[in-house]
């Protein structure tokens, strides 16, 4: 195996699990040590820079960084609560006026159209009116936010904090158009005067359960349409004994706003079995904490319509087995009916495009879906990018949010005359954190403690009203406690070679057995025969240049390091250092960040 | 020396041994030695042979004197015994704690002034009595807790972090242990541990006094140019006369371990050391031979490293004195120490 090259971003980024699970790389580590610190502000900017919308991800976030913690291969209690620690530092923040990105008054003459006003679209403007750019955002509904708005009902997003985070970009100066929803792709095309088109329109229709009954009564919903009538308060009620059809996100929401708006009796019906279910186990949990009953193994067969009255539904009990042919298949064991008095459809959301001509050169494939490139979001028609669920279909803020700042690239690159693949590449710093003979810039030791539990408004109080926040979020001491938990995997075991006396202090003070000295060899082999085998390949380990003394290399399997510095501390030649690395991620027309963190910095 | 001390987290795979026990339940206090001490893997090395001897830790006593390396008992195996006595007076403590508990198992740890300057005369009849124990000699040429000064193990010509030349003949531990009739006599480098821990398991094992001379190096007042007790030095001037392979009782001797140039010396309890000559013609069973090779090495400014020396029929300290075989802790006082009545009796035979 080949010396590991660190000088290479990724190596180190990869060690920081959560930031490289995050789909915009947000610094965790960092922002939570702001928070230690009591610097709210600047974590809320930090994670502002790579995530955009804090205080709303910090509530609603899929969260892949947290099934990537470290801390979850550690032991069974879980991960670092590093979502609820994202919405501390948006509740306790001060003022950022002042340290948003300063726009131009004069503009740079280049105008981009932004379809569709949720997550993808806003942050192109908000990548885009810092250089000059005239934005001009079209959205179909009366208020902007997208999906955030229509769908995320308020007791998980209160409205405030939708506001306050779409303003900060509005503000800069982005030309709005409210109820307008653009009908001909070709027409803006053409007579638009536009560099650049961007669509993030979403997915936006919810799919149907074509079965006997459905068109009998009006009482039967599609989720994401319902939910919608919701948040613009066309709808404010619902009959008392409710059916959920479908188990992902979408279906949670509509059974929670159910029990706020009458229901009494609310049950998720699902076809599959729990572990297949496409919620997340939080959201489960939560759902099921508000008296909401979730039904596995149920097959819809027929909704049951009397004189034009709902009375319920016939279900399939199934059973799933894998096939020959490795595909689950179902046997069906018997069929029950279950009554209701209306039935809520989530079983999924589509991309529909009635609006984009099809002979204006954007190309569309089998599935009626537009040929975007991965990487720069570019349709057959270059002047054209797509992003967020309009792009590949549903995914999640986060990623939308991704997409956004991708495209902003593409569509910066294209207005300025730079191809497309030319993408500023990923940088980095690395920065001792050592601050005395035994003292780090990080809280280096262990700590033990369970992840600590969320604490939620009363039960009563908060079923009776659709904005009463369900979540309480962390209180200081909460926060104090859930901080200290964080590994800080950014803070990185640097090696230098040269420097090694091979006296092993290190490898026989590391509390996780990371690390040996050995011959060098092949990576499944050296994987082998290390203080402890390093099974988990999903993690990478690390191999010196060849050590002075022996020839021997210095390997580290970085899969459960704590990052405690004891490996550091207990070398006398500061061959082992503790470094805290710092990823430079590149936004358009700007290869560097602007709000590089102010942790404390000694010279290397 | 460590502010924060070793998490208690462990690798959840982390093997346990048959008492239930992983490495980690092995450790002791953090060091306070110096970052980097060869001591500190001595230490490293105890905690892995103890580890997989299965020694219930509350079954050894930890003997020391003063000294760095009479320090590193505080970081091993918290739950077992322990007396720090004075500066070379270890060997005198351990024959006595010896004497009235034999079922304990005995490790003592010295440094090379703590045992071969001031303590020269306690180590001699320590070895003379052939008292049972593992005495791990942590070499370093000098006195590190005093800050560097030349102990008697520093080598003519070596020179002090300060530039002086040392110009004493040093006393070298092993052919000292074999001249006055050491049954088990070994040298090994602190930086390896695969050599150093079967090693340390024969010793632990041999019946009698198992002499370990391990150099260690003083990171701090003796790793420079021009030290002969420095990482590089002994890595460069290492030269292992024969390989030791440890196998427990009841465990297969495995194809490697018994590769047609090996010897096997089977110990008191059924466990066996296999030798792997790798100076041709060493014999590690013969005394004089072994005496003989071991100075024209040392002549030539070899460090030879490898269980030198093993005899498994010589008789420990209890042997030779026909104490009973119930440790005398455990006899009753009024047995040990009959009274003036039955004094008076035994003192009749001689009227
Ligand atoms: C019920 C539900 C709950 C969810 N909960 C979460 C969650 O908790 N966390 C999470 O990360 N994700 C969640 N999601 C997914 C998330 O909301 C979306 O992935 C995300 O909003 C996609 O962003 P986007 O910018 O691509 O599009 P959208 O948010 O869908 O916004 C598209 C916008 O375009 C407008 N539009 C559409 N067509 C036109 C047109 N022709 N002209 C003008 N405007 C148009 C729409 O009105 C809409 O405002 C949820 C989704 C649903 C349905
Ligand atoms: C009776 C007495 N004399 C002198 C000393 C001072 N002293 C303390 S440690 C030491 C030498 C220790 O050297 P060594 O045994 O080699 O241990 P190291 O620190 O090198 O491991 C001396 C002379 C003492 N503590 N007690
Ligand atoms: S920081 Fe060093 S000592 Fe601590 S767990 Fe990681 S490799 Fe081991
Ligand atoms: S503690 Fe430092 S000098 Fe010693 S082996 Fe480890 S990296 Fe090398
Ligand atoms: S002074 Fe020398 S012997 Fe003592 S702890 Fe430091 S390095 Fe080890
Ligand atoms: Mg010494």
């Amino acid at each position: 195996m080949h010396p590991t090259d660190v000088s290479n971003p990724d190596y180190y980024h990869k060690v920081v699990d959560c930031q490289w699970a995050c789909p915009a790389h947000t610094n965790v580590p960092e922002y939570i040590r702001l928070i230690a610190q009591g610097r709210y502000t600047d974590s809320y900017m930090l994670n502002r820079e790579s995530n955009v919308f804090p205080g709303i991800l910090g509530r609603t976030c899929d969260r892949p960084c947290e099934p990537a913690c470290r801390r979850g291969r550690l032991e069974d209690e879980g991960p670092v609560a590093i979502c609820r620690l994202k919405r501390v530092a948006a509740d306790l923040r001060g003022d950022v006026t002042d340290s948003l990105p300063k726009i131009p008054e004069k503009k740079n003459g280049k105008r981009v159209a932004l379809i569709g006003a949720g997550p993808a679209s806003l942050t192109v403007a908000n990548d885009l009116m810092p250089h000059g750019y005239e934005c001009v955002l079209y959205e179909k509904h009366a208020k902007l936010g997208g999906l955030m708005r229509t769908n995320i009902p308020s007791f998980r997003l209160p409205e405030s904090v939708l506001d306050e985070e779409i303003a900060m970009i509005i503000d800069m100066g982005v030309e709005v158009h409210l109820n307008s929803p653009v009908e001909s792709l070709k027409e803006l095309l053409d007579h638009g005067g536009f560099d650049a088109i961007f669509v993030g329109t979403g997915a936006p229709r919810g799919k149907n359960l074509e079965l006997p009954g459905r068109y009998d009564s009006d009482k039967i919903h599609i989720g994401i349409d319902w939910l919608e009538s919701v948040a613009f308060q066309h709808v404010d009620s619902i009959e008392e004994r409710v059916l959920v059809i479908g188990a992902g996100n979408t279906a949670m929401d509509c059974c929670r706003t159910s029990k706020r708006l009458g229901g009494t009796d609310v049950k998720v019906m699902a076809r599959k079995s729990r572990d297949l279910f496409k919620a997340s186990d939080w959201e489960l949990e939560d759902a099921e904490a508000e008296e909401i009953e979730i039904l596995e193994n149920h097959s819809p067969v027929d909704f049951v319509v009397e004189d034009g009255v709902l009375k319920g539904m016939n279900f399939d009990i199934v059973e799933w087995r894998e096939g020959e042919d490795g595909r689950l298949a179902s046997t069906t064991l018997e069929t029950i009916f279950i009554p209701c008095d209306a039935v809520i459809l989530a079983i999924g959301q589509e991309n529909a495009f009635p609006w984009i001509e099809r002979d204006i050169g954007i190309e569309f494939n089998r599935w009626d879906m537009p040929i975007v490139d991965r990487k720069t979001h570019q349709s057959t028609r270059p002047e054209v990018f797509f992003g967020g669920d309009s792009a590949w279909g549903p995914e999640n803020i986060i990623w939308a949010v991704e997409h956004g700042h991708q495209a902003a690239v593409s569509v910066h690159n294209q207005c300025q005359g730079i191809a497309l693949d030319q993408r500023p590449p990923f940088g980095m710093n690395l920065i001792s954190s050592k601050m005395g003979l035994h003292e780090w810039s990080y809280s280096n030791d262990f700590n033990p403690e369970n992840r600590t539990p969320m604490r939620y408004a009363d039960l009563e109080k908060r079923l009776k009203e659709m904005n009463v926040e369900a979540e309480l979020g962390y209180d200081l001491e909460e926060t104090a406690r859930e901080v200290e938990r964080c590994l800080n995997c950014d803070i990185q075991t640097h090696f230098t070679a040269v420097l090694c006396i091979e006296c092993d202090a290190c490898i026989d003070v590391c509390p996780l057995n990371c690390l040996t000295i050995t011959d060098g060899g092949e990576e499944d082999d050296l994987r082998g025969r290390l203080t402890a085998p390093a099974e988990n390949t999903d993690q990478d380990i690390y191999v010196s240049e060849d050590l002075p003394q022996t020839k021997r290399v210095m390997v580290k399997d970085e899969d459960l390091c704590v990052h405690c510095g004891l490996c550091a501390e207990r070398c006398p030649t500061a061959a082992f250092d503790m470094r805290r690395f710092e990823l430079y991620i590149p936004y358009a027309g700007q290869p560097w960040p602007t709000t590089i963190s102010t942790a404390p910095t000694t010279s290397l | 020396m460590s502010y924060i001390t070793k998490p208690e987290v462990r690798h959840p795979a982390l093997e346990e041994n048959a008492l239930g026990l992983t490495r980690r339940d092995y450790e002791g206090a953090m060091s306070t030695l110096c970052a980097g001490c060869g001591h500190d893997s001595v230490t490293a090395a105890i905690v892995q042979a103890f580890f997989e001897l299965e020694i219930p830790p509350h079954r050894a006593a930890k003997m020391s004197g003063i000294g760095c390396s009479s320090k590193t008992p505080a970081y091993f195996m918290n739950e077992s015994h322990g007396f720090n006595g004075v500066h070379g007076r270890m060997p005198a403590i351990a024959t006595g704690a010896n004497a009235a508990n034999r079922d304990l198992v005995y490790l003592g740890i010295s440094g090379d002034g703590d045992s071969l300057s001031i303590g020269l005369g306690q180590l001699c009849h320590a070895i003379r009595r052939n008292v049972n124990m593992l005495y791990v000699l942590e070499n370093n040429g000098v006195y590190g807790l005093t800050k560097g000064q030349f102990s008697a193990s520093a080598d003519v010509g070596s020179v002090s972090k300060r530039g002086e030349v040392n110009r004493h003949g040093p006393i070298n531990p092993v052919p000292l242990a074999l001249t006055l009739g050491a049954t088990f006599v070994a040298r090994s480098f602190s930086g390896d541990k695969k050599q150093l821990v079967p090693i340390l398991k024969a010793g632990l094992t041999h019946k009698g006094f198992a002499m370990v001379d391990v150099i260690s190096p003083c990171v701090t007042f003796n790793d420079h140019e021009g030290s002969t007790k420095s990482y590089a030095h002994t890595r460069t001037h290492n030269f292992e006369v024969v390989q030791t392979d440890f196998v427990p009782l009841m465990t297969e001797i495995t194809a490697e371990q018994d590769r047609g140039d090996t010897t096997a010396v089977t110990m008191h309890d059924g466990s066996t050391v296999m030798f792997r000559r790798v100076a041709e013609d060493y014999d590690p069973t013969d005394r004089e031979a072994a005496l003989s090779y071991l100075r024209a090495s040392q002549a030539k400014g070899e460090v030879a490293t490898g269980l030198l020396y093993l005899e498994e029929s010589g008789a420990d300290m209890h042997a030779c004195e026909n104490t009973v075989d119930r440790p005398l802790v455990d006899v009753p006082f009024g047995d040990l120490c009959p009274g003036s009545a039955a004094l008076e009796e035994l003192q009749k035979e001689w009227r």
